[in-house]
């Protein structure tokens, strides 16, 4: 259950950021091929953030989808898993995207005066 | 997950039913859930959450929120990717070869380490962080081979981190011109996803586990440059085909180099040895 860890680390960055004000929404962005389960994460964010200034904060996900580089042809491939073949019958497959761990952005209270 | 009862949206968790050849989603969507997800024609999943009788409107409806929006773009593991190239630099200064033991409970990281040291310590200097959840039997197994080990217990946690290696070679204080070993919690799934700083990661397999866990947990498999397959004087006794495990391991990654062993016969593990007493030679000579 390594995503208890990261959301703690989740908490701690965004705790960082706020600097003290209360944080309304969290964007994520996890890759489908980053061995990441969104569902544990909200699961987790909601236990993990009570008595900080996430406490209540909304959490979005964008999770992206996996793509992978044949080394031999240059076709790109489309990946359920980090591994694949290629239509060339290649497996030989760098992945360029899928692996993403983020926090992309916070949304915090504004302090009017 | 659904946040109020834990039970899993349409995002991961499903059943296969083979006889019937359906798959189906342990629980959909019901109208009272938190969250929710939308696809987008390229494929990209959004998750959000709701309170309970949000009018949803689309993704318009955080818009209307009133607040600040900071955009950090950080990598959430940054802050172990970091303490991961402090302790590479260590390494490096100190001209160790360290590597990182991964496989699941009871595959033989510990008899193939203690065996390891045993054969080699004529020629090799070798340390060992031990991780475990809990107890420190293994760094006693360890011990009686006469090297320096150190345990490093994880509680709750299923895999060692930067951090900790960090501070158990603090303990450990290997000599210059050594081997570190790191024996990784017994799990095939989380410590693929934490760099410790480490030279390479070797994951070991048993014949007793099923040759398809390269394809199972591939994420594992794919991050490793080594792998052993050990407990290879059982395979008469269990079913087990071993040009197919070597197929799949291939298919995860095509570059991953396979030894296979018996650690309590010894077949095999001369390549083994030599691929380590190589691999420290070269660093020497760098």
């Amino acid at each position: 259950m390594h995503e208890l860890g990261i959301t703690q680390n989740i908490i701690a960055i965004v705790s960082e950021h706020a600097q003290g004000s209360k944080v309304q929404r969290v964007l994520l962005e996890i890759g489908k091929l980053s061995a990441i389960m969104p569902d544990a994460i909200q699961f987790c964010f909601d236990i993990c953030s009570q008595g900080t200034v996430l406490e209540g904060a909304k959490l979005e996900i964008i999770e992206t989808p996996g793509l992978g580089k044949c080394r031999e042809c240059g076709a790109n491939i489309p990946l359920e898993q980090p591994f694949g073949k290629c239509q060339c019958g290649s497996v030989k497959i760098d992945l360029i995207a899928g692996e993403e761990l983020k926090i992309k952005e916070i949304e915090i209270e504004e302090i009017c005066v | 997950m659904c946040v109020t009862c834990g039970c899993s949206d349409d995002s991961n968790a499903k059943i296969a039913n083979l006889e019937t050849g359906e798959s189906v989603t342990i629980h959909a969507n019901g109208n009272s859930h938190h969250s929710h997800t939308h696809t987008l024609p390229d494929g990209t999943v959004i998750t959000h959450s709701h309170s309970h009788g949000d009018n949803h409107e689309a993704s318009q409806v955080h818009a209307k929120i009133h607040g600040t929006t900071i955009s950090l773009e950080k990598d959430i593991l940054a802050k172990n990717n970091l303490i991961a190239a402090q302790n590479r630099g260590w390494f490096k200064g100190r001209n160790i070869l360290a590597l990182n033991l991964m496989s699941s409970p009871g595959a033989g990281k510990t008899t193939l380490l203690t065996r390891t040291i045993h054969d080699l310590k004529n020629n090799l200097t070798i340390s060992v962080i031990e991780g475990d959840q809990e107890t420190i039997n293994d760094a006693k197994k360890i011990q009686e081979t006469g090297c320096k080990v150190v345990q490093i217990n994880t509680g709750t946690g299923c895999h060692l981190d930067a951090a900790m290696i960090d501070r158990g070679l603090q303990q450990l204080n290997p000599p210059l011109d050594s081997v570190v070993m790191i024996e990784n919690v017994g799990n095939l799934v989380c410590p693929a996803l934490f760099d410790l700083g480490e030279n390479l990661k070797v994951v070991i397999l048993s014949v007793t586990e099923g040759e398809d866990k390269p394809i199972k947990y591939p994420h594992i498999f794919r991050a490793s440059e080594i792998m052993i397959l050990t407990k290879i004087d059982l395979l008469p006794y269990v079913q087990f085909d071993v040009q197919k495990c070597i197929e799949y391991a291939q298919q995860v990654n095509p570059h991953i180099q396979i030894f296979q062993v018996s650690a309590l016969t010894g077949t095999g593990l001369e390549n083994w040895y030599e691929w380590l007493t190589k691999k420290v030679a070269n660093m020497s000579s760098i």
